[in-house]
């Protein structure tokens, strides 16, 4: 049977911002597609996509802990000293009392990056070795709604702010995890932004 | 197909996860759709976006009156209490020669919330209104509402950092405000706003033009 060229063609794309219909462009290498009517970024194809997803997460990884176990900020009034990480600064609110406020804490600058670099690899890895990891759907849905989440960049200026604060009252020593997670910062964007869900779907339609 | 078509109008969505098209139904558009190939939820438009999004707005400016008022931080030290709010601190540090610092929390803080609210009405009575006017820009004012609203937890986080940091018994303290916690919710309520807000309503009113299928390369 004879179908017709507007079925062989590049297959229909629904834009995200202002639904136009339009047909994918055929396959590019290293661009972005935008709408056609309002610009939105439709998709981008990336050289090397998966390989780059892992590697970059893996380093976040490696970041993440070292960032989480080593302290943030030492504040030393004349022979006091406190040491501060991440995690004490949610505790410390939680013990306040204020636990709406130590728990958005978490689930913004430890929770939602740290699954976001897990959850690539869990399902960039298999990919990568031509399998599909057993929970791959749940798994990407779950990275494209919590990645808004991730508000370690923010965190960051809100700690430059409360240094400058600080050294009026006390010596401020920036720790060893500062610095791993200013590193982390753009590493993690540089892994989000390399993700393109088609491969994902591509191996998915292949498996079949 | 024809040209400078939504995808709405011809019985169909795509799916924001996957970008895959999948017929819908008119009469099956306020019922739960998942995408068959992905399994998300498919939104061929939101659901009351208008309405959520009014009431998600409205709610955020009266949470954003005890998070003024309210006290952000109460500091302790040498038997004094100095509590201050957002403004108060944004006003310690211009005066005490830090001034950028003050800037950047009165940009967090105060212009951002209120920059993000005003544009969300603005986009939300010009769909009421049916207006013609440059949709490609009123889509762009949509993109600054979805990306500026996180940069408010500035604040939340010094709080937070120096509430860890300084607890050092009789020398000094400093202590969380219940303004704090107004003021994350404003930015949790604002965050949901922009989400709720369905830009492709901006285009539904918009004739449609006839321009080639293609999508543009950049």
């Amino acid at each position: 049977m004879q179908t017709t060229s507007e079925q062989t063609l590049q297959p229909l794309i629904a834009c995200h911002e202002c639904d136009l219909l339009q047909r994918q462009p055929a396959a590019t290498y290293d661009s972005t597609i935008v709408c056609h009517r309002c610009r939105a970024v439709l998709y981008r194809d990336i050289p090397d996509s998966v390989e780059h997803v892992i590697a970059l997460s893996i380093a976040g990884l490696i970041l993440f802990v070292v960032a989480n176990i080593f302290p943030f900020l030492a504040f030393e009034v004349g022979n006091q000293s406190t040491q501060t990480t991440l995690f004490t600064g949610v505790r410390a609110l939680y013990v306040q009392g204020i636990w709406p406020l130590s728990g958005l804490i978490f689930f913004t600058c430890i929770l939602a990056p740290s699954l976001q670099l897990l959850l690539m690899l869990y399902i960039f890895i298999p990919i990568k070795f031509g399998k599909l990891a057993r929970y791959t759907k749940p798994a990407f849905r779950t990275l494209r709604h919590i990645q808004n989440w991730n508000m370690i960049e923010v965190f960051m200026i809100g700690i430059l702010v409360a240094l400058v604060k600080l050294t009026k009252m006390a010596d401020i020593v920036p720790g060893i995890a500062m610095w791993s997670f200013v590193v982390l910062i753009f590493v993690v964007t540089g892994a989000a932004s390399s993700v393109d869900g088609r491969i994902v779907w591509r191996q998915l339609e292949n498996s079949k | 197909m024809k040209q400078g078509q939504s995808a709405l109008s011809t019985s169909m969505t795509g799916c924001h996860t996957c970008n895959q098209v999948v017929r819908v139904q008119p009469e099956y558009h306020h019922h739960t759709l998942l995408c068959p190939r992905c399994g998300d939820r498919l939104h061929p438009r939101i659901h009351h976006s208008l309405l959520i999004t009014w009431m998600l707005v409205c709610l955020a400016f009266v949470f954003y009156i005890p998070a003024n008022i309210l006290p952000m931080t109460r500091v302790v030290g040498l038997g004094q209490i100095q509590e201050d709010t957002i403004m108060s601190g944004v006003i310690y540090f211009i005066q005490s020669g830090s001034w950028y610092i003050g800037m950047v929390i009165f940009i967090a803080s105060v212009f951002v919330p209120m920059l993000k609210l005003g544009l969300l009405i603005y986009l939300l009575i010009s769909v009421r209104r049916k207006s013609q006017w440059r949709p490609r820009e009123r889509t762009r004012i949509y993109r600054i509402t979805e990306l500026i609203g996180r940069w408010s937890m500035v604040d939340i986080y010094v709080v937070t950092i120096l509430v860890a940091l300084v607890n050092l018994g009789v020398i000094a303290d400093i202590d969380a405000g219940p303004a704090a916690l107004y003021f994350a919710a404003v930015v949790i309520l604002t965050i949901f706003a922009a989400k709720s807000f369905d830009p492709r309503l901006i285009w539904d009113n918009i004739e449609p033009e006839l321009e080639p299928e293609q999508p543009s390369r950049s």
